[in-house]
């Protein structure tokens, strides 16, 4: 089939059953857009027009995490592309499968300073897996083959493609390509090596104290099911970290929750006292253990990873598994059936039930500083909405609360920018996941703050109807990083008062979204239920004070152990 | 090993646009220190070999090898053993030689390390030494004396020892 280089684009984008993309054109990308248009006019290639790159690569992200497949943006040269760096740059953190294509100044222009070059693939190399720029229209089909490839195998993430505007005008030949093959990259099977697995089960039956500690990675590689089968035959509690959250239904009897800074009591004082940690998809962030060098010090360490560059990355550990966490926990919990089950009662589970009684209280106790109590507004949101429904969240106190107090029942549920901490983030995922999962109920617990990074998109959310709900937790101030100031800098509150303003009812109303103010718990909770069905956008303002806290809270660079539970 | 000791990682890797940058980006924003880095053809057409030395400890040059092997554009990267390869490093040095006395010392050296001279004029000497960095920093210390002018190194190349290849191995 003989086409111009932008309707190859489009093939390969058909070939890899994408049917979503998300995206603002502009000079650069203009042949792009008109082979677009013919897959408008059929209906088979939907395309979101963004009001800002940056959350265009944000719903693409989004939209990957709930799915579970990749997601796709796209953006014109130079400032088009430079505004998606944040959104890619997220994915990267969070190992999220994101395909970025940009359009570039035709070749003859390139490297002359022209009119919106920038050399984006020069920005993101360090913050993709993969950054290619196209140099002749033939290359299209194996290059996006091999970018799509690259995107979702293995450790997932970013891939761009840096397409100059006068490739996209090239005639090609299309076909579908073959397997594509870069360099020394090879696309891993995942199973654990028998030697690990024999050396891991060796250290499980020794132990008398284990904590399993999941993280994304058990999400991005489905294995909830294997992480629950694994932890109830041991058994082990399980805590996870941050970007695991859902890997097991936090109502589950084994399920401690989060662990790390903010982290809940019961998880990091479990994970002082375990003497086996077995640390699935995760990669012993600093936010997750606390003072590394003294994080498991008693414990012997399990590290089941994809990557292997992750192993011994931050902490040295006692058997390594380079594997896929489905495959490893898997075959781990058949090993652990073949030698036999332990018994069930044993000190250290009564030693878990204990530490959760302890804290029972502290996370029961609803006062407040005045307005709503933030872990009440998400115990209110958990008991109102359906359970298979998605939560994203921005970036702050409105993350960590959501965190700590809004239990995950399924897995691809809870989306957040864990790595990369990035504020608003939680909009346009939202909007990226209701797109993904058009029959859940999505929503996006916010600050005031992180919110308007991006709540120009609501333009968005309305036009092209993504009826998304966002409870934004309006504090008037940049609260995390207050809060930090109040512990921290003796209350010297330096540029955190964001001021009263806006009016985000108002907000929503002038982009013909709903707008809703509450002044209550009974206010919230009938807002939120009735907008569990609602077919436009809603932004429900819940007021929290800006004295509230995320306790407790481990200060950084201390263990988890050294809490603080009062502020 | 020690510490401080000289290890060489080499990598083969596709020869694709940006290949070099993307090692050069990786080594810097994870803050790896090294000595010096080398890149040249092979015996494949559209590979090439990036040698790189360092001074570091085992669980650096580790973490070094699998954060490039990410690089899909890597194909093979391995550290080699100094004991097991042979590596070898080309320094060009102008050394000031107008008076005849020191001229002749000069050569003297010159065939003490099996050196020679590329270019010569009235009041210097173009020479060139090739081996390994210790024999060259040997030599480059007892040119000082004479006064050096400029002076340009290669950074190192190298290969293993016996008939195995790198590249022979997938
Ligand atoms: C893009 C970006 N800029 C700055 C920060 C630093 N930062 C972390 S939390 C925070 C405050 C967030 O305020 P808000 O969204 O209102 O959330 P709150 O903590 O008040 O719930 C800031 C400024 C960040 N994480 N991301
Ligand atoms: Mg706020």
């Amino acid at each position: 089939m003989r086409v111009s280089g932008a309707k190859a684009v489009v093939e390969a984008l058909r070939d890899e059953k994408i049917e979503v993309i998300f995206g603002i054109p502009g000079g650069s990308t203009i042949p792009f857009y008109d082979a677009l248009y013919e897959c408008a006019e059929k209906g088979d290639l939907r395309h979101i027009l963004a009001r800002h790159e940056q959350c265009a690569a944000h719903m693409a992200d989004g939209y990957a995490r709930a799915k579970g497949m990749p997601g796709v943006c796209t953006a014109t040269s130079g400032p088009g592309a430079t505004n998606l760096v944040t959104g890619i740059a997220v994915a990267h953190m969070d190992s999220s499968p994101v395909v970025a294509i940009t359009g570039q100044v035709p070749r003859t222009m390139i490297g002359k300073d022209a009119f919106q070059e920038a050399d984006i693939v020069g920005i993101v190399t360090p913050i993709t897996k993969y950054a290619f720029q196209i140099t002749n229209a033939s290359e299209i089909p194996d290059t996006m083959r091999a970018a799509f490839m690259l995107a979702n195998t293995n450790r997932k993430g970013p891939v761009l493609v840096d397409i100059p505007k006068d490739v996209f005008y090239e005639e090609v030949d299309y076909m579908e390509a073959e397997k594509v093959r870069i360099g020394g990259y090879v696309v891993k099977s995942g199973e654990p090596h028998p030697y690990s697995i024999k050396r891991a089960l060796g250290l499980v039956l020794e132990s008398e104290r284990p904590l399993i500690v999941a993280g994304g990675g058990v999400i991005a590689s489905n294995a909830s099911a294997e992480l629950v089968r694994l932890a109830e035959l041991m058994p082990a509690p399980v805590a996870t970290t941050l970007m695991g959250k859902g890997a097991i239904p936090e109502v589950h009897p084994l399920s401690l929750g989060m662990i790390g800074m903010h982290g809940k009591g019961e998880a990091n004082m479990a994970a002082e006292e375990a003497d086996l940690l077995i640390a699935v998809g995760m990669r012993f962030n600093d936010r997750t253990v606390g003072r590394m060098e003294k994080f498991g010090e008693n414990a012997r360490i399990i590290h089941i990873d994809i990557d292997p560059a992750e192993i011994g990355k931050n902490l040295g550990v006692d058997v390594p598994i380079v594997a896929d966490a489905r495959k490893a926990l898997g075959t781990l919990a058949d090993r652990l059936l073949e030698v036999g089950i332990r018994k069930k009662e044993n000190e250290w589970s009564k030693r878990i039930a204990e530490l959760k009684e302890k804290y029972r209280e502290f996370y029961n106790s609803d006062e407040s500083k005045g307005a709503l109590s933030p872990k009440r507004i998400m115990k209110i949101l958990r008991s109102s909405i359906p359970e298979r429904s998605i939560v994203t969240t921005g970036v702050g106190q409105n993350q960590m609360w959501a965190a700590l107090h809004f239990q995950v029942l399924e897995p691809r549920t809870f989306i957040t920018s864990g790595g990369l901490g990035a504020m608003g983030f939680g909009f346009p995922a939202s909007l990226g996941a209701k797109v993904a999962c058009p029959d859940r109920p999505v929503f996006n617990i916010d600050g005031d703050g992180s919110f308007l990074m991006t709540e120009q998109d609501l333009a968005t959310a309305v036009v092209e109807r993504i009826p998304t709900v966002t409870l934004v937790l309006d504090n008037r101030v940049l609260g995390m990083v207050r809060q930090w100031q109040c512990m921290f800098c003796d209350k010297r509150y330096s540029e955190t008062d964001l001021g009263a303003v806006p009016d985000f009812a108002k907000l929503a109303e002038a982009y013909g979204a709903e707008g809703i103010r509450v002044e209550n718990y009974g206010d919230l909770e009938s807002a939120i239920r009735r907008s569990v069905g609602a077919e436009v956008p809603v932004v429900i303002d819940v007021p929290v004070s800006r004295d509230e806290k995320v306790l407790p809270m481990v200060p950084p660079g201390k263990t988890l152990r050294e809490v603080v539970w009062f502020g | 090993m020690a510490e401080d000791e000289m290890r060489i990682i080499s990598a083969l890797v596709e020869d694709r646009p940006g290949v070099l940058f993307k090692v050069a980006s990786l080594i810097r924003r994870r803050g790896f220190n090294i000595a010096t880095i080398t890149v040249g053809g092979t015996e494949k057409e559209k590979v090439s070999r990036i040698t790189i030395t360092m001074k570091g400890n085992a669980a650096i040059v580790e973490q070094l090898v699998k954060q490039l092997s990410k690089i899909p554009d890597v194909i093979k990267i391995s550290e080699l053993e100094p004991e097991a390869s042979a590596f070898r490093e080309l320094a060009l040095v102008k050394v000031s030689a107008a008076e005849p006395a020191k001229r002749s010392d000069i050569l003297n050296y010159i065939s003490i390390f099996r050196a020679r001279v590329i270019d010569a004029s009235k009041d210097s000497l173009v020479i060139e030494v090739v081996g390994q960095p210790r024999k060259i920093q040997a030599f480059l210390d007892l040119m000082k004396g004479f006064g050096i002018i400029e002076m340009a190194k290669t950074g190192i190349v190298a290969l293993s020892r016996g008939a195995k290849s790198a590249s022979a191995a997938d």
